[in-house]
C-alpha cells in the first residue's frame, strides 16, 4: 500500500503530528525503532508546560510555545492526560540574578505571555513556603503547568490509531529511496513501508534520517539530563514549578511536583557523545541533589525512588526545525525540537500540517473523527458502588497486582489490549505506573510478566524490559 | 459495610500466629485479609530449611513452616480472604479492601496490621549507571525461581550481603548460574553468620566488605557493573574500580516496614525500624490497632515473628474483650552502640518484658545493659554482637520503678 | 589442626573450636549438643541439607518445593541437584511425597502443596 504520509519517529511530536493528520481522509502509518512509543526524551524530560517567557523573541520556539500552551491543555484535556496548570517560579537569589529576572519578564511580555508578574521573595515564600529563605525576587508564570509526557505521547499515538493511522514499532528505518511516488522506507529487518510524503520526527536521531534521506544539512547534538524522582509521599512537599535563573546550558535544575504527584528534581545538561548515553552519574546526580536543595531546603533526599536521564535533540543553532527540505521533494523535518518541544508538540504539529498542505497534501476532513480517548484511570475514579457494579462484570479489576500504586489486573489487560497496546514490561508501567511506585517493580514484576506472557502468547523467557534484548529471564528449571 | 471484631491485615507468618493467638483467646469473630492467593507470605517462596527450630523445636523448611500454621487456622472458624487487597485504613478502624468479588469494607472492633516489609530497590540505593533488564531484588528473583522456575540470569553479581541475597548465591549456583561476586558496602556482613558458611563459604563465593557497585553497564540486558572499595563514610575510593561481567545483578540491601496503611490510619512511625512506635502488647499509637512482624521492624527468625504475632494477636483479644486497661508509659531508648529498641514503650509494669533491639555494629565480650535511671536493670554476656542479628533480653516482671524515668538499652565494651 | 568453625545448624550460629585429636575430635563454644555433633560431623564428614524446586509439568510456570529429608554428604550438593534436574512432577501434589528414593542414603520429598 501507498501511505499518504510515512512519520519516523513515534515520540510525542511524530505522535501529535499523527493525531492531527489523522483528522483527515489520508492513510497514514507511523514508523518507531523502538518496542513501543515514549521510549526516547518524549518520556524522560521534566513533564513541564513552559509559560514561554525564555525563548528569544522571533524565534520559532517563541511563537510556537506562545501559541502553544493553550493548544496543549485542551490536547490533554481531550486525550485524558493527567496535567495541572500550577504555575511556575523563576527565583533569583541576589542582585545579579534579579536582573534577569527583568530581562526575563521583558522578554515574556514581548512573546505575549499573559499573567507574568514579579515577586519579592516574600511574596513568592507566602504562596510556597518551603522556597529557601535566599530566593530574593522571582518571576511568577501563572500558566505555565505539569503533565504526564510519555502519557501524552501514548495518548496522542492511541488516539491517532484510533482514528485509523497505523504503528510499526521495532521498525528501524535503514534506508530512505525516493520514487515516483514518493519514497521506499526499508527498516534495518527488511521490511519495506511506501509513502507519499515522509515527515522526520526521529528525535536526536533526526539527522540520521536526514542524511538516509538524502538531505545531510544539520547535526543533532544530544544533550543529557539526569533526573531524581521522589516518592509520592513527599509529592506534595512543593505545589509550583520552581527553577533558578536559567543560563546558557538550559533552563537549569528544577522542583516539580509531577503530575502523576511524585516529586522530580533535574535535570543536568550534559553534551554526550551518542542518543543512547542515558545512564546516570554520581556527579550529575550530585549536582541535581544540591541545585535542588538551594531552591527548596528541607527536600527529603532518602525518599528517592529512581533515577533517570534523557538525551534530548539538541542543535548548535538552538531553534527548531520545522522545514521541507530544498533538496528531496516530498520530505518534512520536524528535528532539533528540545525544550520546550513538550509544550510545542500541538502547534509544532499544526504547523507541519500546514507546511504538508504547501506541499501538496490534499486535506479532506473526516466526517467522523474521534477527539477523545478512554480514560485509563476512568476506573480508579469511580465510587464504591460503580466499582462494584464494574468488578462484577469484570473481576480482574478487583485483583490488586501492583501494591504500590494500587492498580488492578484488569486495568494492566486493558493497556495490554488498548491503542498502542503494551509490550514489556515499561509499556506497562508507563501506561498504568504498575511497577512505577516505592517498591519499583519488586511485587508486581512477576505478576505481569505472567499476564504479558499469556496476551502476547510468548513464553516467559521472551518477556522483556523494553524490546531487543532486555529479556527478563534467562533459563527455567528442569 | 461489615462489622467483625479482629481483623488481621496480613497473612504472613505475623498474621498467621496473630490471628490463632486471637482466636484462642476467645474472640471468635477474626478475619484474616491477604493479598495473595494462599496464606503464608513471603514463606512459601523461602524453600530454604532453618525455620522453626526456636518456636516449634524442629527444622522446616519456609512452605512447611507456613503450612503448620495455616492448617491450625483451617481447624478454626476464622475468615481467610485471600486474594484481597486492603487499600485504605482510617484511625476509627475502617477497613476498605478489593477482591475480585468487588469493594469490601469492614469495620473492625480491633486491626492487627502484619502487611510485612518490602526490599530496598535500585533506585533507593541511588546506583548510577543505565537501566537494562537484569536487575532485581534478591526476593523477586527467589520468587520467580522457587515459586516460578524461572531463572533470572546465568553470571550474578549480589549486592548487599543481607540473608535473602545470600540464601539466592547459594540457590543460583546449585540452580547452575555463576555468582562472581557478592558485595557490602558495611566493613560487616548483615546477614546471618550460617549464612555466610553455608550459602557462600561452601561455593566459594567471594564477599568482598567495604565495596560497593558504582556503575551498571548495558543498553537492553546487564552487561556487567563496576565495583569500587569505599572509605569509612561509604564513598568509593576513587582508584579502586575493577569490572566485572554479569547478566545479572541481585539487589539485597535491606527491608523496609510496609507502612502505608499505618501512616492513612494517621499511626505514628519510629524513624529508626519503619515501623509504627507500640507498646509492649504491640498496640500503636490509634487506639485498637496493633502491629507485628515485619511490618513493626525487620526480623531475621521467622520464630521471633511468630512469637509477636502471638503477643500482638493477644492483645487485641483483650482490649476487645474489654480487659485491656490504660496504665502510664514508660519510654525505652537507645543507648550507646543501640540502633533501636523495640517496644518504644512500656505500659505494664507488672509483666516480663522481652525487648527487641539491634546493635549498631558488630563486637565481641560486650554486656548487654538495661537501666532505668542510675540502677542496672539486667545486664547479659555476649561473646558476639552484630547489626544483622536482632537480640534479645527480658526484662522480669515487676522489676521496673514508676516515675523512675526511661529505660535505656546500652552496649557496654 | 584446631580450626574456627560457625556452627550452621541454627540462626545462633555459635562459634566453635574444633580439633582432631588421636582418638576423637574436641568441640567448645557449641551452646547445645546439636553444635557438639556439627562440629564433629563438619571435620570428619561435612553433611548438608538439600532444598530445591522442581517443575510441574501439568501447571505452566509452577514449581514445586523440595528437600532432603536428612544432609547428605557435602561433595555429594551438586551431583544430587544433577539428578534432580531430570525429575518433574504432575499435579496435584501433597506435602511430603517422595521425589526421589535414594539420595544419597536419605529421600527427597516435596515441601509444599500444588493444587
Amino acid at each position: 500500500m501507498n501511505y499518504d504520509v510515512i512519520v519516523v519517529g513515534a515520540g510525542v511530536i511524530g505522535g501529535m503530528l499523527a493525531r492531527e493528520l489523522s483528522r483527515y481522509q489520508l492513510s497514514l502509518c507511523l514508523l518507531e525503532k523502538e518496542n513501543d512509543v515514549a521510549r526516547g526524551a518524549s518520556a524522560a524530560n521534566s513533564g513541564i508546560i513552559h509559560g514561554g517567557y525564555d525563548p528569544e523573541s522571533g524565534t520559532l520556539k517563541a511563537q510556537l510555545n506562545t501559541c502553544g500552551v493553550s493548544l496543549l491543555y485542551r490536547a490533554a484535556k481531550e486525550l485524558k492526560v493527567p496535567h495541572r496548570n500550577n504555575g511556575s517560579m523563576v527565583c533569583a537569589f541576589g542582585a545579579e540574578e534579579e536582573e534577569q529576572i527583568r530581562i526575563l519578564y521583558d522578554r515574556g511580555v514581548e512573546n505575549g505571555i499573559w499573567g507574568l508578574r514579579i515577586l519579592t521573595g516574600a511574596e513568592v515564600r507566602a504562596m510556597e513556603p518551603s522556597l529557601s529563605e535566599n530566593v530574593t525576587l522571582a518571576l511568577w508564570v501563572p500558566t505555565a503547568g505539569i503533565i504526564s509526557p510519555y502519557e501524552l505521547n501514548l495518548a496522542a499515538v492511541g488516539n491517532a490509531m484510533d482514528n485509523g493511522a497505523h504503528l510499526k514499532c521495532n521498525f528501524r528505518v535503514s534506508k530512505i529511496e525516493p520514487n515516483k511516488e514518493g519514497f521506499l522506507v526499508t527498516s534495518a529487518d527488511g521490511e519495506t513501508v511506501q509513502g507519499r510524503f515522509l515527515v522526520n520526527c526521529a528525535g536526536a536521531f533526526s539527522d540520521e534520517i536526514a542524511s538516509l534521506a538524502g538531505d545531510d544539512f544539520f547535526r543533532i547534538c544530544p544533550r543529557a539530563g539526569e533526573y531524581l524522582l521522589l516518592d509520592q509521599e513527599v509529592g506534595a512537599m512543593v505545589s509550583h514549578t520552581i527553577f533558578r535563573v536559567p543560563t546558557k546550558a538550559g533552563k537549569g535544575i528544577l522542583v516539580t511536583p509531577t503530575a502523576d504527584g511524585n516529586l522530580l528534581l533535574g535535570p543536568t545538561a550534559d553534551q554526550v557523545k551518542s542518543p543512547f548515553d542515558t545512564q546516570t552519574t554520581a556527579q550529575g546526580l550530585e549536582k541535581v541533589k544540591k541545585e535542588a536543595l538551594s531552591m527548596v531546603p528541607s527536600i527529603p533526599l532518602s525518599k528517592v525512588i529512581t533515577s533517570f536521564t534523557g538525551v534530548r535533540a539538541s542543535t548548535s543553532s538552538g531553534d527548531f526545525i520545522i522545514q521541507s527540505s530544498a533538496r528531496v521533494e516530498g520530505l518534512l523535518h520536524l528535528a532539533a525540537i528540545d525544550s520546550p518541544g513538550l509544550t510545542c508538540c500541538v502547534s509544532i504539529a499544526r504547523r507541519a500540517v500546514r507546511e504538508l498542505e504547501q506541499m501538496g497534501l490534499c486535506l479532506d476532513k473526516k466526517e467522523k473523527w474521534i477527539a477523545t480517548r478512554e480514560d485509563p484511570r476512568a476506573f480508579q475514579d469511580l465510587s464504591i458502588q460503580e466499582k462494584n457494579a464494574w468488578i462484577q462484570r469484570d473481576p480482574s479489576y478487583g485483583r490488586i497486582v501492583c501494591r504500590c500504586e494500587k492498580i488492578s489486573e484488569g486495568e494492566i489487560l486493558n493497556a495490554i489490549r488498548q491503542n498502542p497496546p503494551a509490550r514489556d514490561l515499561d509499556g506497562v508501567k508507563r501506561r498504568t505506573r504498575s511497577g512505577m511506585g516505592r517498591c519499583q517493580g519488586g511485587f508486581c514484576a512477576p505478576h505481569v510478566m505472567r499476564l504479558l506472557g499469556a496476551e502476547l502468547e510468548i513464553p516467559q523467557e521472551e518477556v522483556t524490559k523494553s524490546g531487543g534484548g532486555s529479556v527478563m529471564i534467562k533459563g527455567r528449571i528442569g | 459495610m461489615k462489622e467483625h471484631k479482629i481483623v488481621v491485615i496480613g497473612g504472613g507468618p505475623a498474621g498467621m500466629a496473630a490471628a490463632l493467638a486471637a482466636y484462642e483467646a476467645g474472640v471468635k469473630d477474626v478475619v484474616i485479609l491477604d493479598r495473595e492467593e494462599r496464606l503464608g507470605g513471603i514463606l512459601p517462596q523461602c524453600i530454604h530449611n532453618g525455620f522453626g527450630l526456636h518456636k516449634l523445636g524442629q527444622e522446616l523448611t519456609g512452605p512447611e513452616y507456613a503450612e503448620y500454621y495455616a492448617e491450625k487456622i483451617r481447624k478454626t472458624d476464622i475468615k481467610v480472604y485471600t486474594g484481597t487487597m486492603v487499600t485504605s485504613l482510617t484511625e476509627d478502624r475502617v477497613i476498605t479492601a478489593s477482591n475480585e468479588k468487588g469493594i469490601l469494607q469492614i469495620r473492625a472492633g480491633a486491626v492487627i496490621l502484619a502487611m510485612g516489609c518490602r526490599e530496598r530497590s535500585r533506585g533507593a540505593l541511588g546506583l548510577c549507571g543505565t537501566r537494562p533488564a537484569g536487575i532485581y531484588t534478591a526476593g523477586t528473583a527467589q520468587k520467580l525461581l522457587n515459586c516460578h522456575g524461572l531463572l533470572v540470569g546465568k553470571r550474578v553479581v549480589i549486592l548487599g550481603s543481607g540473608d535473602i541475597g545470600l540464601i539466592m548465591a547459594r540457590r543460583m549456583t546449585l540452580q547452575g548460574a555463576k555468582v562472581e561476586a557478592v558485595c557490602e558496602v558495611m566493613p560487616y556482613s548483615g546477614g546471618l553468620q550460617r549464612n555466610l558458611v553455608q550459602c557462600l563459604e561452601d561455593f566459594d563465593i567471594p564477599l568482598y566488605l567495604s565495596t560497593t557497585v558504582v556503575k551498571i553497564e548495558g543498553r537492553e540486558r546487564l552487561e556487567g557493573v563496576v565495583l569500587a572499595e569505599v572509605d569509612e563514610n561509604r564513598r568509593p575510593i576513587s582508584g579502586t574500580e575493577r569490572s566485572i561481567s554479569c547478566d545479572t545483578l541481585l539487589i539485597s540491601c535491606g527491608l523496609i516496614p510496609e507502612n502505608e496503611l499505618a501512616r492513612m490510619a494517621n499511626i505514628t512511625l519510629d524513624p529508626v525500624t519503619g515501623g509504627a512506635l507500640v507498646d509492649e502488647m504491640r498496640q500503636t499509637d490509634a487506639e485498637g490497632i496493633f502491629a507485628c512482624g515485619n511490618v513493626l521492624h525487620v526480623h531475621d527468625l521467622v520464630d521471633f515473628v511468630s512469637d509477636e504475632g502471638e503477643v500482638a494477636g493477644l492483645a487485641a483479644a483483650e482490649y476487645v474483650l474489654g480487659e485491656a486497661q490504660s496504665k502510664v508509659a514508660v519510654p525505652t531508648v537507645s543507648g550507646n552502640g543501640v540502633r533501636y529498641v523495640l517496644p518504644q514503650r512500656i505500659c505494664d509494669q507488672e509483666r516480663e518484658i522481652p525487648l527487641y533491639f539491634r546493635v549498631s555494629q558488630p563486637r565481641r565480650n560486650v554486656n548487654l545493659i538495661i537501666k532505668q535511671g542510675d540502677s542496672v536493670l539486667k545486664k547479659v554476656k555476649r561473646i558476639k554482637v552484630s547489626p544483622g542479628e536482632m537480640e534479645k533480653v527480658v526484662l522480669p516482671a515487676g522489676c521496673l520503678r514508676k516515675g523512675k524515668g526511661e529505660i535505656k538499652v546500652e552496649v557496654e565494651v | 589442626m584446631k580450626r574456627e568453625l560457625i556452627c550452621i545448624l541454627c540462626p545462633k550460629g555459635c562459634t566453635l573450636q574444633a580439633e582432631i585429636l588421636e582418638t576423637e575430635v574436641s568441640v567448645t563454644g557449641n551452646a547445645c549438643l546439636r553444635g557438639e555433633r556439627y562440629g564433629k560431623e563438619e571435620l570428619l564428614a561435612p553433611k548438608r541439607t538439600v532444598t530445591a524446586v522442581l517443575p510441574v509439568s501439568n501447571r505452566p510456570d509452577t514449581a514445586v518445593s523440595v528437600k532432603t529429608e536428612k544432609p547428605v554428604p557435602k561433595e555429594k550438593v551438586m551431583e544430587l541437584m544433577q539428578l534432580l534436574q531430570k525429575e518433574s512432577l504432575i499435579a496435584p501434589l501433597e506435602p511430603g511425597q517422595c521425589v526421589l528414593e535414594d539420595a544419597f542414603g536419605t529421600r527427597v520429598i516435596t515441601t509444599c502443596r500444588v493444587l
